[in-house]
């Protein structure tokens, strides 16, 4: 437990030192700030206004950018320090393997999290001060949803980086994967369903299983429970878990899918070469 | 007596190549091995498969361990000093408390030697690894090998960045572990490392092709008087020898200055690219 603590911290420093890490904790804090700045707060969009408005916008970019940011920051640094011979220093310690693969989990886990949390927590402590009414059951599910979208995309990130062998192939790899998740969140499923390849239902289970669509609609769950926006697809989701078991399934699932990775990367690092 | 480290059959191979093709060897308790050879020859790799970084063929054990299923136990009792630093982002004082943490020793020893090596940690724990110079890191790894009960000491050209001087100290270290480490240090030349060690193993293409005893004639701690005298001031030697930290007559055609005895054949090196501008020389064993 000792080299677990160890490990996640060494890696928590090595990330705080990093460029990426400024440029994330820009981006995530920039956002919230501009979005105080903009005025969104003040606006009206279908309905919403205050922090729900804010936190809305917030976590709809977030979905945009942390997916890929995690993902590429993770097989740049593990991948990069591999190359550059980190890992045959450091490893040359007396560390398990176990300490190191999930020491450097939980460190970047807190790394990731922590600027995208601490932005949105910075928002409701502003928003209390200025007096606008925080809606805590939305904050406090989009915080589960943001921790959850980290593990997921952490547990890719690292089994990515124990697959490939060099930085160039994990960066490449990393894009394709978010890359095919995009695309499977509406055009290419839009496009089977319009050529009537396959029946509606089994499109929506489709599209259920990419968790970044999972994201996206128990996103929208929070302030229309009963999915109208998504159409009829909303009749498949909600017969099938319910508003509550989909808000659920949203938490459960690309846990599982980031620890699935994540165990699945551990197996190849452990049983390969290590630098 | 059982070999502190045994290689049977070695074996590796990445993708078609055969970078070790079945090593067999073994290496006592107080042996200091040389491992030499030229590029892509396997030292590397073989030095990975002792640490249990790499997975291999055949059979490695140190002190009858396995290195890959009893990682930590033997990783305990090894120092490991890369070729190339890792680049390293976290700052000095962390990578000394992790490492101690790790390994189970005091930073205080590690603090200890790196001062004998001539780096004051205390004006640099808050800078990152990676921004220090070439030497300064050498000095802090040797510093991080060396500041434990490490029972093997495995030795990438540990002393090609350092100093004359800070030479010297490194191998007074090391003869302060003669009795109960063994060591493989490895090197691209001989000339390097052979006054450091008393057995010699020559790689290539993945094969041993020399495994020979070194006759034991210079002791690590030995120190050579040196009095060179010069028909003419050239700057070039001039600061050479002032490397080496030697001092000048009033003229400066007369040098005198003190040499590690392992290092005697590295200074005579040196010294043989201004043959021309010697007009005496003399070596003197002074102490030990």
């Amino acid at each position: 437990m000792k080299q677990l603590w160890l490990t996640a911290k060494l890696d928590i420093v090595e990330s705080l030192r990093a460029r990426w890490f400024q440029i994330y904790t820009l981006i995530f804090g920039g956002i919230v700030a501009m979005l105080f700045l903009f005025g969104l707060t003040e606006s009206r969009v279908l309905g919403f206004i205050g922090l729900s408005r804010l936190l809305v916008t917030y976590i709809q970019l977030t979905m945009a950018i942390l997916p890929i940011f995690v993902l590429i920051t993770t097989v740049r640094s593990v991948a990069g320090d591999r190359e550059a011979g980190v890992f045959e220093y450091l490893l040359s310690l007396p560390v398990s393997l176990f300490a190191w693969f999930w020491g450097k989990i939980i460190g970047r886990y807190i790394v990731v999290f922590a600027p995208v949390f601490l932005a949105m927590l910075a928002a409701v402590g502003w928003a209390t001060i200025q007096d606008i009414e925080v809606p805590w059951a939305i904050f406090g599910y989009y915080s589960a949803l943001l921790a959850v979208m980290s593990v997921c995309f952490l547990g890719i990130g690292m089994l990515i980086s124990a697959l490939a062998r060099s930085t160039d192939m994990a960066q490449g790899a990393a894009f394709m994967v978010w890359l095919a998740l995009l695309l499977f969140l509406d055009l290419i499923l839009l496009g089977v369903m319009i050529q009537g390849k396959v029946a509606p239902e089994v499109a929506v289970m489709l599209a259920l299983l990419n968790p970044l669509q999972v994201f996206r609609t128990a996103a929208l769950a929070m302030f229309d429970p009963q999915l109208i926006v998504l159409g009829p697809s909303a009749y498949v989701v909600l017969d099938l878990f319910g508003a509550e078991g989909f808000r659920l399934f949203a938490l459960v699932y690309p846990t599982l899918i980031g620890l699935l990775n994540a165990c699945a990367g551990y197996f190849v690092f452990k049983r390969g070469d290590l630098p | 007596m059982t070999p502190m480290i045994q290689f049977n059959n070695l074996a590796k191979t990445f993708r078609r190549a055969r970078v070790l093709d079945g090593i067999s060897l073994d290496i006592g308790i107080g042996e200091r091995v040389a491992l030499i050879g030229s590029n892509g020859a396997g030292k590397t790799t073989l030095i990975r498969c002792l640490l249990g970084e790499y997975t291999f063929d055949g059979t490695v054990a140190i002190a009858g361990l396995d290195p890959r299923s009893h990682r930590t136990t033997v990783l305990g009792n090894i120092g490991f000093v890369p070729q190339l630093p890792p680049p390293l982002k976290m700052p000095v004082g962390q990578l000394i408390e992790f490492s101690a943490a790790l390994c189970g020793t005091d930073p205080q020893r590690i603090h200890a030697i790196a001062r004998r090596l001539g780096l004051g940690l205390e004006s640099i724990l808050a800078r990152q690894f990676v921004r220090l110079s070439g030497g300064m890191k050498q000095k802090l790894l040797i510093a991080i090998a060396l500041g434990r009960d490490a029972k093997v000491l495995v030795m990438d050209e540990p002393a090609a960045n350092l100093d004359p001087e800070a030479r010297k100290i490194f191998f007074d270290l090391l003869a302060e572990r003669l009795d109960d480490a063994t060591m493989i240090i490895s090197s691209h030349r001989l000339d390097e490392v052979s006054a450091l060690v008393n057995r010699v193993i020559e790689m290539d293409m993945g094969k041993i092709v020399l495994d020979d005893k070194v006759t034991d004639a210079v002791t690590l701690t030995a120190v050579l008087d040196c009095r060179i005298a010069l028909c003419r001031f050239e700057p070039a030697f001039a600061k050479a020898l002032a490397g080496w930290k030697f001092t000048a007559s009033a003229d400066n055609l007369v040098w005198e200055g003190a040499i590690a005895g392992p290092d005697r054949l590295r200074f005579l090196g040196i010294v043989s690219r201004y043959t021309a501008l010697v007009s005496d020389l003399s070596l003197t064993e002074a102490r030990s």
